[in-house]
C-alpha cells in the first residue's frame, strides 16, 4: 500500500452515501468487466457474457448520469454504444474492438480512482478514447484508437490531471519527491482504497461472529464470577483487561450489524410526495435522528410497519388543505419521524399535525362492536379508548375509515412490532394531531431480562414485558393497600390500584411441584404486559436483571410455547426464558390478536406456506353467509355516498383520488336507494411500470378481520368464488379477486381467456417467488384453490435459502423483474446445480415479447406466462408437472 | 488377538471388522455407543430442570457456553429411575446441529471389539430396548448392548 493516500480520509466525511455506494459497486463491476471482456475476446459469440458486459456498463452510465458525473457518463456512454452494436450483432468482437472498449474502461477506472481520492470528478480530456469508441460504433476503422489498441492494459493518455495516474502516464508533478515507483504504486492504492472503504460480507459471517462473541461474553461472565470468590487472585488484573476487551469486541461486532434507521426511511420522502399528489394534500415530511443505529435484523422487521404508519398518517391523519384552512391551521400538513436511543431501546415517533382521533366515535364503535360494555368504557381513560384502534377488525372495518380514522391494518402493525419484542403507544389530541410511539429493542440477540425463581428453578422474563413488581401481601396489605390478592371463588386475582388483573402462578403453570402456600405472603408478582392486557405472574422470588443472550431452545422443546428461548447466566447455569405472550395464551388470558404476537425464537419460518395465517377481510354481500378476501389484496376500505356514484355506459363509477374508479357490485342488483355503499378498493399501483388503477368492489357490509390459515376446501364451480373455507368457525366463501378485477377492467388481466378451473394435482408443492405483495397475494390463493400446496417468498435470495435448507417443491413460479437477483439469474443459479436443478420453473412477467421469451427459455425457464394470466399459469403448471413426473424415472 | 473374519458377513457389512465403543452402564446393564458418535464424556453436571418437557428430557446443561439438552437414558429405556443421590455421568452426542447429553450411571472405557463376538439383537428384548439396540457383543464378563445414538435422540414432543 502506498503511504497514506491523499484525500479520502478528509473527503470521506463529505462524500455522500450515494457516491460511496456507487464507487463500491462500480469498482466491483469494473473488476468483473475486465474478466468478462477477456472472456469475450476468446469467445466472441458468447451472448451471455456480452449482455453481462453491456448491463454493467449501462448501469455505470445510468448511475453516473444520476449523480451528475458528466465525464464518466460520456465515456461510459461511448463504450455502451459500441457494446450495444456488438450485442445487436452489427459489430464483431474483434481484438481491436475489445481493446478499444478496454481502453474506455481504463479511462473509467482512472476517473473513478480520482473520484475516490477526492470525492469529486477531476477535470480531464477523454475525447481521444471517446472518439475512438464512437468511430467503432459508427463502423469506421478502429485504427483510430492507437494508444488503446497497442496496449490494452495501459491507460489512454487522458488522466494527466488525475492524481493517481497509472505508471504509463507521465508522472504527475506532485509525485516528484517520491521515488520512481511511487506513481505506479499509487494507482492500485487508489483502487484498493475504494475497495477497502466498504467490503461486502455475507450476513452468515456476521451471524457466526455474533454467536461466537455471545459465547465469549458468557465465558467471561463465568470467569468474573469465579474470580469474585477468590480475593487477591493474580487473575484479577488480566481478567479485568480480558473483560474490557470482550466488551469492546462485543460492541464492535454489534456495530457491524447496526444500520442507521435512515435506511428504513429513505423511501418515505418519495412515498409521501406521491401520496400528497394523489390525495391533493400538501405534506411536509420531517425526519430527525435518521442516523440512529439499530440491528439490521430489527431494521428489516420494522421497515414495513413504519411505511404503513406514514402512509396512514398521510392518508387519514392529515386533513385536506381546505379542511386545514377551515380549522385555522397551516394549509400544509406535516409528518414528523424521529428516532433516538433510550437505554437498550430505540424510540421511534411518527407524528402528524392532523385532525387527531375522534375519541367519541371510537368509543361508540367499540360499544357497537361489543368490545366493551358501556360501564367499562365509562371507566376507561381516553388513552385506553384510543387503543381500540389496534384491535383487529376495528380499524379496518368500515366506520372508522369513513369517519376519519386510520386505514387498514394497524392491528397488523402492532402485531409485527410486538413480535420483535417491541411496544406501540399512541397519543392524540383532537384537532392537533396524532403521535405514535414505537419502542423496540436495539437488537434481538441480547436482551435485558428479570431473573425470577419459582419452585426452586430460576427463569428469565424479558424486561420489556415487565411493567412492575408487586409484593403479594395477602389480605390487608401494609403499604397502603395499593395492591392485594383477592379471590373470586377459588381463583386468585390481583387488585392493583384501579384494575383487576388475572393471576398466574408460575409454579402451577409449569407443574414445578410443591404446594403453593395458602398464604401467598412473601411471594412476588411480576406484572407483565402482553399486548394491551396486563397479567400478574406469581413467583417465589425476584432477583436482579441481567443481560442475556437469547438462544433458541432445542427442537424437542419447541412445543412448550411458554418459553421463548434459553440462556446461560453469569454463574454458568442454564435457564429458560419465559414468554409472557405464551403464558397468556396458555392460560387463555389474551384472546384474539393479543395472543398471536408470540416471538418465535426457534426461527421464524421464512416462507409463508399454505398453512400459515392469512389476514382475511370478512364481509357480507348478497345473502347472509360471510364472504372473505385476503386483506393483503385490499388497498383501502371506503364508504362511497350515493351522490358520489355516477354512471358510465351502464356501469357505476366514482371519482376516487383524481381517478375514475369502476364500481362492481359483488352481488345482487344495484340498490340505488341506499345512502352509501361499503366498497373494497383494489389498487394495482406500480409507478415503475406506469400502472396506476383501481377498482371498487361493492359489498353489503364489512364484518370483521380474521387472521387464520386460509385453506380453501370446497372449490366451488360458481364464477367469482375460489371456494369455501372455514374462517372464524364459519363456512365462508372466498372470493376470486382475479375474476372481479377482470370484471372491472377487461385488460386488468390482459388476454384472459374464460374462466376455466385448473385441475387438481394432489398435493403438488409450488413455490412462488414474487417481490410484489399484490401479485403474491393474488397468486397464493389462486394456486391453493387449484389444489396446490403453495409457499411464497419475496426474493430469489429467500428462495435459494429454502433450497439450501432442503425444502422440496414440485415446481417454481418466479417473477422476472425483482430487486436483487432477478428471475433470469435465479433460474440460471438453480439450473447450475443443487436439488432444484431439474424442477420446472415458470416465469411470470409483465411483458411477453418474443425476445423475452427466448431469453427466458435460454436461461432455463420451463415456461413463460404473462403475469396476469391465471389460467395460462395453471395450464402451464399442469403441463410442467405432468412432464416432470413421467420422464423422471427414465432419469 | 487374531481376527476372525471368515464367516461374518454381517460384520463386514458394518464396514469394519472391529468396532470401537465407549462402554457405559445403565441400571447394571453394560452398553456401548460407537466412539465416533461421542463428542464428550462429562462427569456429574448441574442440570437445569425444564418444566413441561417430555419425561425423557432431564433438563439442560452448559457445556462450554453451549446449551446441551440432557436425555435420561434410564427413562428413555423405560428403566426405573436412578436412586437419588447417585452421581451420574453423561455422554455428549450431536444430532442435527444440536448437542445432547445422554445421562448414564457410569461411563467406563473405550473397547475395541472383535467382529467375531457380534450377535444380532435377540428378538425377545423388551420393546424399549429393541427399539434402540443395534446389536449385541458377547464379552467374557457378559453381554454388551450396542445402542443406536440417532434413534435414542430422535425424541418426539409426545415422548
Amino acid at each position: 500500500m502506498a503511504p497514506d493516500p491523499p484525500g479520502m480520509a478528509g473527503a470521506g466525511g463529505a462524500m455522500d452515501d450515494l457516491l460511496t455506494d456507487f464507487l463500491t459497486e462500480t469498482n466491483e463491476s469494473l473488476a468483473d468487466l475486465d474478466l468478462a471482456l477477456v472472456k469475450l475476446e476468446r469467445a466472441p459469440g458468447d451472448a451471455e457474457t456480452l449482455s453481462l458486459i453491456f448491463r454493467h456498463v449501462h448501469t455505470i452510465k445510468g448511475t453516473c448520469g444520476f449523480l451528475g458525473l458528466g465525464r464518466l457518463e460520456r465515456t461510459a456512454h461511448a463504450a455502451e454504444n459500441v457494446l450495444g452494436r456488438m450485442r445487436d450483432g452489427q459489430l464483431a468482437a474483434t481484438p481491436d474492438v475489445i481493446s478499444s472498449v478496454l481502453a474506455g474502461l481504463d479511462t473509467i477506472k482512472s476517473i473513478v480512482a480520482g473520484l475516490t481520492a477526492t470525492g469529486h470528478e477531476q477535470a480531464g480530456d477523454d475525447s481521444a478514447v471517446i472518439a475512438a469508441l464512437n468511430a467503432i460504433a459508427e463502423g469506421r476503422a478502429p485504427a483510430a484508437a492507437p494508444p488503446a489498441a497497442a496496449l490494452p492494459a495501459a491507460a489512454p493518455p487522458i488522466p494527466q490531471a488525475t492524481a493517481p495516474a497509472p505508471a504509463e502516464a507521465p508522472p504527475p508533478a506532485r509525485a516528484e519527491p517520491l521515488p520512481e515507483t511511487a506513481p505506479a504504486a499509487e494507482a492500485p492504492a487508489g483502487e484498493a482504497q475504494a475497495a477497502a472503504q466498504t467490503i461486502r460480507v455475507t450476513v452468515d459471517v456476521l451471524e457466526d461472529l455474533m454467536t461466537l462473541v455471545s459465547e465469549l461474553v458468557l465465558t467471561r461472565n463465568q470467569l468474573l464470577q469465579l474470580a469474585r470468590r477468590q480475593e487477591n487472585s493474580g487473575f484479577a488484573v488480566p481478567l479485568q483487561r480480558l473483560s474490557q476487551i470482550t466488551s469492546d469486541l462485543q460492541e464492535g461486532v454489534m456495530k457491524t450489524r447496526m444500520q442507521p434507521i435512515g435506511n428504513a426511511w429513505n423511501k418515505l420522502p418519495r412515498l409521501v410526495r406521491d401520496l400528497a399528489r394523489d390525495l391533493g394534500k400538501r405534506i411536509e415530511l420531517v425526519m430527525h435522528g435518521a442516523e440512529t443505529e439499530l440491528d439490521r435484523q430489527v431494521l428489516e422487521l420494522i421497515k414495513d410497519p413504519l411505511t404503513h404508519m406514514v402512509r396512514n398518517s398521510a392518508d387519514h391523519g392529515l386533513e385536506t388543505p381546505a379542511e386545514r384552512r377551515a380549522a385555522g391551521k397551516n394549509e400544509g400538513g406535516r409528518i414528523t419521524l424521529s428516532a433516538c436511543h433510550e437505554g437498550g431501546h430505540i424510540i421511534i415517533e411518527i407524528g402528524d399535525d392532523g385532525r387527531g382521533l375522534p375519541v367519541d366515535k371510537i368509543r361508540a364503535k367499540a360499544l357497537a362492536r361489543g368490545l366493551a360494555s358501556e360501564a367499562e368504557l365509562a371507566a376507561m381513560s381516553e388513552a385506553q379508548i384510543l387503543r381500540f384502534i389496534f384491535r383487529p377488525g376495528f380499524s379496518t372495518a368500515a366506520a372508522i375509515t369513513a369517519v376519519s380514522g386510520r386505514g387498514v391494518g394497524l392491528d397488523v402493525v402492532k402485531t409485527n412490532i410486538e413480535r420483535i419484542g417491541g411496544a406501540i403507544e399512541l397519543r392524540a389530541t383532537q384537532g392537533q394531531g396524532t403521535i405514535f410511539t414505537i419502542k423496540i429493542p436495539l437488537t434481538l440477540a441480547i436482551a435485558s431480562a428479570l431473573i425470577v425463581e419459582s419452585g426452586g428453578e430460576r427463569f428469565a422474563i424479558p424486561q420489556l414485558a415487565v411493567v412492575e413488581l408487586v409484593r403479594a401481601g395477602g389480605g390487608a396489605a401494609a403499604d397502603g393497600a395499593e395492591s392485594r390478592v383477592e379471590r373470586i371463588n377459588d381463583t386468585p386475582v390481583l387488585r392493583l390500584r384501579e384494575r383487576l388483573l388475572p393471576l398466574v402462578n408460575l409454579r402451577e403453570l409449569l407443574a414445578l411441584g410443591g404446594a403453593t402456600p395458602e398464604d401467598a405472603a412473601g411471594q412476588c408478582i411480576v406484572v407483565a404486559q402482553v399486548g394491551s392486557s396486563l397479567l400478574g405472574i406469581t413467583v417465589d422470588a425476584v432477583f436482579d436483571t441481567e443481560e442475556i443472550v437469547v438462544k433458541p431452545v432445542a427442537p424437542i422443546l419447541r412445543h412448550v410455547t411458554m418459553f421463548s428461548g434459553n440462556t446461560i447466566l453469569g454463574d454458568g447455569s442454564v435457564i429458560m426464558i419465559l414468554d409472557p405472550a405464551g403464558i397468556a395464551r396458555a392460560t387463555g388470558i389474551a384472546g384474539g390478536a393479543e395472543a398471536r404476537g408470540a416471538p418465535d425464537a426457534a426461527g421464524a419460518e421464512a416462507a409463508q406456506s399454505g398453512n400459515a395465517r392469512t389476514a382475511l377481510l370478512i364481509f357480507r354481500a348478497g345473502g347472509e353467509e360471510p364472504k372473505a378476501v385476503p386483506l393483503g389484496l385490499v388497498a383501502r376500505l371506503e364508504h362511497i355516498a350515493r351522490d358520489r356514484i355516477e354512471w358510465s355506459s351502464g356501469q357505476p363509477v366514482t371519482q376516487y383520488r383524481g381517478r375514475l374508479m369502476p364500481l362492481v357490485p359483488l352481488a345482487g342488483p344495484w340498490d340505488s336507494e341506499r345512502a352509501s355503499h361499503p366498497v373494497l378498493v383494489f389498487a394495482d399501483e406500480d409507478r415503475a411500470q406506469g400502472r396506476d388503477r383501481c377498482m371498487g368492489l361493492v359489498v353489503d357490509e364489512i364484518l370483521d378481520v380474521a387472521d387464520e390459515p386460509l385453506r380453501v376446501e370446497l372449490s366451488g364451480e360458481r364464477p367469482g368464488l375460489l371456494g369455501t373455507a372455514v374462517i372464524a368457525g364459519r363456512a365462508t366463501d372466498v372470493i376470486d379477486t382475479g375474476y372481479w378485477l377482470q370484471r372491472a377492467a377487461r385488460d386488468w388481466f390482459a388476454g384472459h381467456t374464460g374462466h376455466v378451473r385448473g385441475g387438481r394435482n394432489g398435493a403438488a408443492r409450488v413455490l412462488v417467488v414474487e417481490d410484489a405483495d399484490f401479485f403474491r397475494n393474488l397468486l397464493v390463493p389462486a394456486l391453493s384453490a387449484a389444489g396446490y400446496e403453495v409457499a411464497a417468498v419475496r426474493s430469489a435470495g429467500e428462495a435459494l435459502a429454502l433450497c439450501d435448507a432442503g425444502t422440496a417443491f414440485d415446481a417454481i413460479v418466479s417473477d422476472i423483474e425483482m430487486p436483487g437477483m432477478d428471475g433470469i439469474a435465479f433460474v440460471r443459479r438453480l439450473r447450475a446445480e443443487g436439488p432444484w436443478a431439474n424442477l420446472p420453473v415458470i416465469a411470470l412477467t409483465g411483458h411477453v415479447r418474443p425476445e423475452d421469451v427466448a431469453a427466458g427459455r435460454e436461461a432455463g425457464f420451463t415456461d413463460y406466462v404473462a403475469k396476469f394470466e391465471r389460467d395460462a399459469l395453471l395450464a402451464s403448471l399442469r403441463q410442467c408437472l405432468a412432464e416432470t413426473t413421467q420422464p423422471a424415472l427414465a432419469g | 488377538m487374531p481376527l476372525d473374519l471368515k464367516e461374518r458377513p454381517a460384520a463386514a457389512a458394518r464396514g469394519e471388522a472391529e468396532a470401537m465403543l465407549v462402554t457405559l452402564t445403565v441400571a447394571g446393564q453394560l452398553c456401548g455407543v460407537p466412539v465416533l458418535s461421542v463428542r464428550d464424556v462429562l462427569g456429574e453436571q448441574v442440570i437445569t430442570r425444564i418444566p413441561l418437557a417430555p419425561p425423557e428430557v432431564a433438563g439442560s446443561l452448559n457445556l462450554r457456553g453451549r446449551i446441551v439438552t440432557a436425555i435420561d437414558l434410564r427413562r428413555r429405556l423405560r428403566l426405573p429411575p436412578a436412586p437419588s443421590g447417585t452421581p451420574r455421568m453423561s455422554v455428549v452426542a450431536e444430532q442435527g446441529g444440536e448437542l445432547y447429553a445422554l445421562l448414564v450411571d457410569q461411563v467406563s472405557e473405550v473397547m475395541t471389539l472383535r467382529a467375531s463376538a457380534f450377535e444380532r439383537t435377540p428378538p425377545t428384548l423388551p420393546q424399549a430396548w429393541a427399539a434402540f439396540a443395534d446389536c449385541v457383543y458377547r464379552l467374557q464378563a457378559g453381554l454388551l448392548v450396542v445402542l443406536d445414538v440417532p434413534r435414542l435422540l430422535a425424541l418426539s414432543p409426545e415422548g
